[in-house]
């Protein structure tokens, strides 16, 4: 019974522990029972930088059963902040650290009846598109073992896409639940920006962070973004003042909508097979109602560059504050500044520090003009781009959320080669639109994911295509 | 002295604490002298994933410093981070403000007559503490502090002397103290000033290079640290050498100015427009509603009270010295319709009074209590003499002048059959210089009014007890 | 523009990560290729107005509330005595590069 109801949406496990019939306890049991079974440890798929089955039964023992989550088990990215488990980050330099307050998603999570059963293995702070940057090892996708699971929400995607839990959190930078979604076969959602309160999100690059949500189904996601969505400004001065969408009850067909295809997320580069599932999702969309029109968006091609510029920059001075001093490791060195420079040098990754440094060097004297500005000037001709097209009567963009489906460990050894796997995840991040991905089929037998990108604000429009698709494609979208 | 070629050349930066209850970016308190680190949240201890959000009322007060010296307001000011490491600074980045500044292009009047340009006031946020006596081997740090909200003003490099900067700095402490935005004490840290110096030949016109003194904390200290850094200045000049551009300390145990021990390059500060903080969008109305409240400021005050209450120049300076003490001398003056002696009053027995009573205690006896006495020495009821008496009365028990001089018998005596009564028994007991007195010998009148007033306890009115005696004569 | 290694000693300095004389190559390779992928932007012509909206920034009261720590300062802190945070004596206890 119980098993039969984790493996179903989240509605349902909370409907079914409001009403009795199934209790927040015995769903951890299962939830740790599945994990087991899919070897979702440290010598399996290592999904969770930390988690323990102890406190994860105490923590349902006493959640409330009345809320929209009753019972649902939910994993959580290891970089926003709880105060049971570990808030590391995946890094060492946070190696053990508990943070002593709690993020408003993970608080919103906690009052809807939600049980944390772990945080889950990520890229270093955020940084990176495979888990591969986790000090604590790579997670990996549970579609096929030797393949990374995407990231740097990688652990949270596989906690989903392996049946431990039907609802994770993530969060994003260029794409950091997008990505992974992709690549594990399940949904992930990146709100706009303002849309879920960023405080207790441990920052990477501050003006593109986000928290975003994993489910199985569109339906999953909606319910958890709808429970964490909503104006904290007491807490975070860029969250909207916006109270949270309802995304469950929206039309499921697309009259009257215009879907734009972007041309520059077409490239002659894509794979055959990736066309091919791309048409296919497409024209489910006009058989649910919708008008498909070819667009442009002319800066795409800048994107990259620019957020490989303002990303590093903001993370610079976001990762200032790990000095040994309050929390965290400590390396002692010559004196302050060597304890600084060996905390520094020892805590964080290889990654983190190519960005820190690249960061510094963007911002340093000399260079700001032509790297920070100049950046921050072009994100902002891609954000008059997609304002321009959305102007234009189209409602939402269809694109392929990834160029490829997920590839295998140590495939992407060259930094840059990494950054290119976010070069269609990435603008929505600068444009700070809402955009999701879904499941739209398999290439070479590992999944790929359609993404659906809406104006500011227009979560409710975004679902509404997301349902339609899910809907219309129904199990081919697995295949 | 030899530097007599060469004219000072003074810039200042005075950080100011605003006059908050919780700190510019977290709730914690901003109360002085607690224990170490109580009053810190994640946002001031800077834990991963604490963000901040601005108080509003540290920029009400930035707002009103700025109109209170004469600033430009911006509509649309920018906080940026300017990054630097240091074991008190919690997040290696101090939020500030650099490309847009919340106010720009003020002005402070010195009393010479000379108008000193500001350039632009920012708001940004103070670091903690770092104590370096209390472990040995180990810098103890403190981040109480840490998120205090503080507002920078910059002066252009105007002030052309030493004295000319500690005027500087008492006409702009005097105007926040008006304007209620800080307590501007140097000993509790709520008011600093770092200085920047140079000098050049009279005539002039390019700007030499400058060096900057900091730990200065006192204003007698920056008069004299700038004294000192300019003599060096000069002969570094006259020996034919170069000025290298520094921070300087200034020792104020050694009276001594020495340059301090930064790491090269260290002052790239990579400011950039802080993501965590929207830009600071303030309305007209917003500002203009604060320029509403704004007090009348000491310059205008100090013309007034020569023009409406016939002080002099220099009483007019101590009585606007605090906005507190004007407020009080107008109320006394008013309700006394006697200005001068409500100046005499408020300048002697009440700065007295309320220095005896301690700092921060408020002025003692109500201004209405006050004028209430100065009426009845007026009005002949009570002698000058007595109203000090009645004064301290109403120092220690609080009550009312007229009350009091009934109550202790310090009321003057003015019917003539009391009057009459002692001096006819003082004429009695002393028929010798009685005598004298009525022969001519008009000197001793003086004595026999001081018996009178000795037998009546200084309770007789004079007037009328000399014109009493003068009758005697030649009777 | 190429990075040096003079470049990549002089921004480990300020961010204060210890970068040993051997790893100096590799990362000057590496920054060297990620920046020539950027170099892309300065051809591009920005002139164009910029954006204007005037959003704004939430104001908090001056109310006391700060968010509540669910453990001790010390629990997470390195070194902490007397409720001081404590770090190396500074070599300079008046280094001149903090601001007022």
């Amino acid at each position: 019974m119980t098993a039969s109801l984790l493996a179903g949406a989240a509605a349902g496990i909370a409907a079914a522990v409001q009403a009795g019939t199934a209790t927040a306890v015995a769903l951890v049991a299962e939830s740790f029972r599945r994990g087991r079974e899919v070897n979702a440890g440290r010598d399996g798929l290592n999904a969770f930088v930390s988690s323990d089955e102890d406190l994860s039964r105490a923590l349902a023992a006493s959640a409330p059963c009345g809320g929209p989550l009753a019972g649902v088990p939910v994993a959580i990215k290891d970089n926003i902040a709880t105060t049971y488990l570990t808030t590391s980050c995946g890094s060492k330099m946070l190696q053990g650290y508990v943070s002593p307050f709690e993020a408003t998603a993970a608080r919103k999570l906690r009052e809807a009846g939600a049980v944390l059963i772990g945080k889950t293995t990520m890229d270093e702070f955020g940084m990176g598109s495979s888990t591969e940057h986790c000090a604590f090892g790579s997670a990996k996708n549970p579609i096929d073992p030797t393949r990374v699971p995407g990231g740097s929400s990688g652990g949270s995607a596989v906690a989903v896409a392996a049946g431990i839990c039907p609802i994770a959190l993530g969060s994003e930078t260029g794409g950091s639940v997008r990505q992974p979604a992709a690549f594990c076969g399940i949904v992930g959602v990146k709100p706009t920006y303002g849309r879920v309160s960023r405080f207790g999100l441990v920052a990477f690059a501050s003006s593109l962070d986000h928290v975003g949500v994993f489910g199985r189904t569109v339906d999953d996601a909606a319910l958890a973004l709808e429970v964490i969505a909503g104006p904290d400004t007491a807490h975070d001065a860029t969250s909207a003042v916006r109270e949270s969408p309802a995304l469950r009850h929206v039309a499921r067909d697309l009259e009257a909508m215009i879907i734009g295809l972007p041309r520059e997320y077409f490239p002659a580069s894509l794979s055959a097979e990736m066309r091919d599932r791309c048409d296919r999702a497409i024209a489910a969309l006009r058989a649910r109602g919708a008008e498909i029109r070819h667009v442009s968006l002319p800066n795409t091609a800048l994107a990259i560059p620019a957020y490989y510029i303002i990303a590093p920059a903001e993370c610079a001075a976001n990762l200032a504050r790990f000095d040994g001093v309050r929390y965290g490791v400590r390396i002692d060195g010559d004196g302050l500044v060597g304890m600084y420079e060996a905390t520094r040098s020892g805590g964080f990754g290889a990654e983190v520090t190519r960005r820190i440094l690249l960061g510094t060097y963007v911002l340093s004297a000399g260079y700001y003009d032509a790297y920070y500005r100049k950046a921050m000037q072009v994100r902002e001709r891609i954000r008059q781009d997609f304002a321009a097209v959305f102007a234009s009567g189209v409602h939402a963009l269809f694109t392929p959320t990834t160029p490829t489906p997920a590839f295998r460990f140590g495939e992407r050894s060259d930094p840059y080669a990494m950054y290119l796997s976010d070069i269609f995840t990435v603008t929505a991040n600068l444009a700070e639109l809402p955009a999701m991905s879904l499941p739209i089929g398999r290439v070479t037998g590992l999944p790929v994911g359609g993404q659906v990108i809406a104006p500011k604000f227009a979560e409710a429009d975004m679902f509404r295509v997301a349902y339609a698709l899910e809907a219309e494609l129904g199990q081919a979208a697995h295949r | 002295m030899s530097h007599g070629r060469y004219e000072m050349v003074v810039g200042l930066e005075v950080h100011v604490q605003l006059r908050t209850r919780t700190k510019v970016f977290c709730r914690c308190s901003t109360q002085f002298g607690d224990p170490p680190n109580q009053n810190t949240c994640p946002v001031c201890l800077a834990l991963p994933g604490a963000l901040p959000v601005l108080n509003g009322r540290a920029v009400e007060f930035a707002v009103r410093s700025g109109l209170a010296l004469g600033c430009a307001i911006r509509e649309r000011s920018v906080f940026a981070r300017k990054n630097y490491f240091y074991p008190d600074l919690p997040k290696g980045y101090q939020i500030s403000q650099f490309e847009m500044p919340l106010c720009e292009h003020g002005f402070v009047a010195l009393a010479s007559g000379r108008t000193i340009g500001i350039t632009r006031i920012h708001m940004e946020e103070d670091a903690g503490k770092s104590v370096h006596d209390r472990f040995a081997g180990y810098t103890a740090i403190d981040l109480n502090r840490s998120g205090v909200p503080l507002i920078e003003i910059v002066s252009e490099p105007e002030l052309s002397s030493s004295a000319e900067a500690g005027a500087y700095l008492r006409a702009v402490k005097e105007i926040l103290l008006y304007a209620g935005v800080s307590d501007c004490s140097m000993e509790e840290g709520s008011l600093r000033v770092d200085a920047n110096v140079s000098a050049r030949r009279h005539g002039e016109q390019a700007l030499r290079t400058r060096t900057e003194i900091k730990n200065l904390n006192a204003f007698s200290n920056v008069e004299r640290a700038l004294e000192i850094e300019f003599a060096r200045h000069c002969a570094v000049h006259d020996a034919g050498g170069a000025v290298v551009q520094q921070t300087m300390l200034y020792d104020a145990d050694r009276n001594s100015v020495r340059p301090a021990r930064s790491k090269e390059g260290s002052q790239d500060y990579r400011y950039f427009p802080d993501p965590d903080l929207p830009p600071l969008v303030l309305s007209r109305a917003y500002i203009e509603g604060i320029r509403a409240t704004l007090p009348e400021f000491p310059s205008a005050r100090r013309v007034r009270y020569r023009t409406d209450f016939a002080v002099s120049a220099v009483e007019a300076d101590l009585l606007t010295a605090e906005p507190s003490l004007g407020d009080y001398f107008e109320v006394v003056a008013r309700g006394s319709g006697d200005s001068k002696a409500a100046a005499h009053w408020v300048m002697g027995e009440v700065l007295a009074a309320r220095n005896a009573a301690g700092a921060g205690t408020g002025i003692p006896v109500p201004a209405e209590a006050l004028a209430e006495l100065i009426r009845m020495v007026k009005a002949g009821t009570v002698s000058n003499t007595a109203a000090k008496t009645i004064y301290a009365t109403l120092v220690a028990e609080g009550g009312a002048a007229r009350l009091i001089a009934e109550r202790d018998g310090l009321l003057l005596v003015g019917d003539e059959t009391s009057l009459r009564g002692w001096v006819d028994d003082v004429f009695k007991e002393n028929p010798d210089e009685a005598a004298r007195f009525i022969g001519g010998e008009r000197r001793l009148q003086g004595v026999l009014i001081g018996l009178v007033m000795k037998k009546s306890q200084g309770s007789a009115d004079p007037q009328k007890l000399s014109q009493l005696i003068g009758e005697r004569v030649g009777r | 523009m190429a990075v040096s290694r003079d470049d990549v000693r002089h921004v480990a300095a300020l961010a204060r990560i210890g970068v040993a004389e051997a790893q100096l190559d590799a990362l000057v390779t590496e920054l060297s290729g990620i920046l020539a992928h950027m170099e892309v932007l300065v051809q591009v012509d920005t002139t164009a107005g910029a954006a204007d909206e005037p959003a704004g920034m939430p104001l908090a009261a001056d109310e006391p509330g700060s968010v509540p720590l669910a453990r001790a300062r010390e629990d997470g802190a390195p070194k902490m005595r007397d409720g001081f945070f404590l770090v190396p004596r500074l070599a300079t206890h008046d280094d001149g590069e903090r601001s007022a």
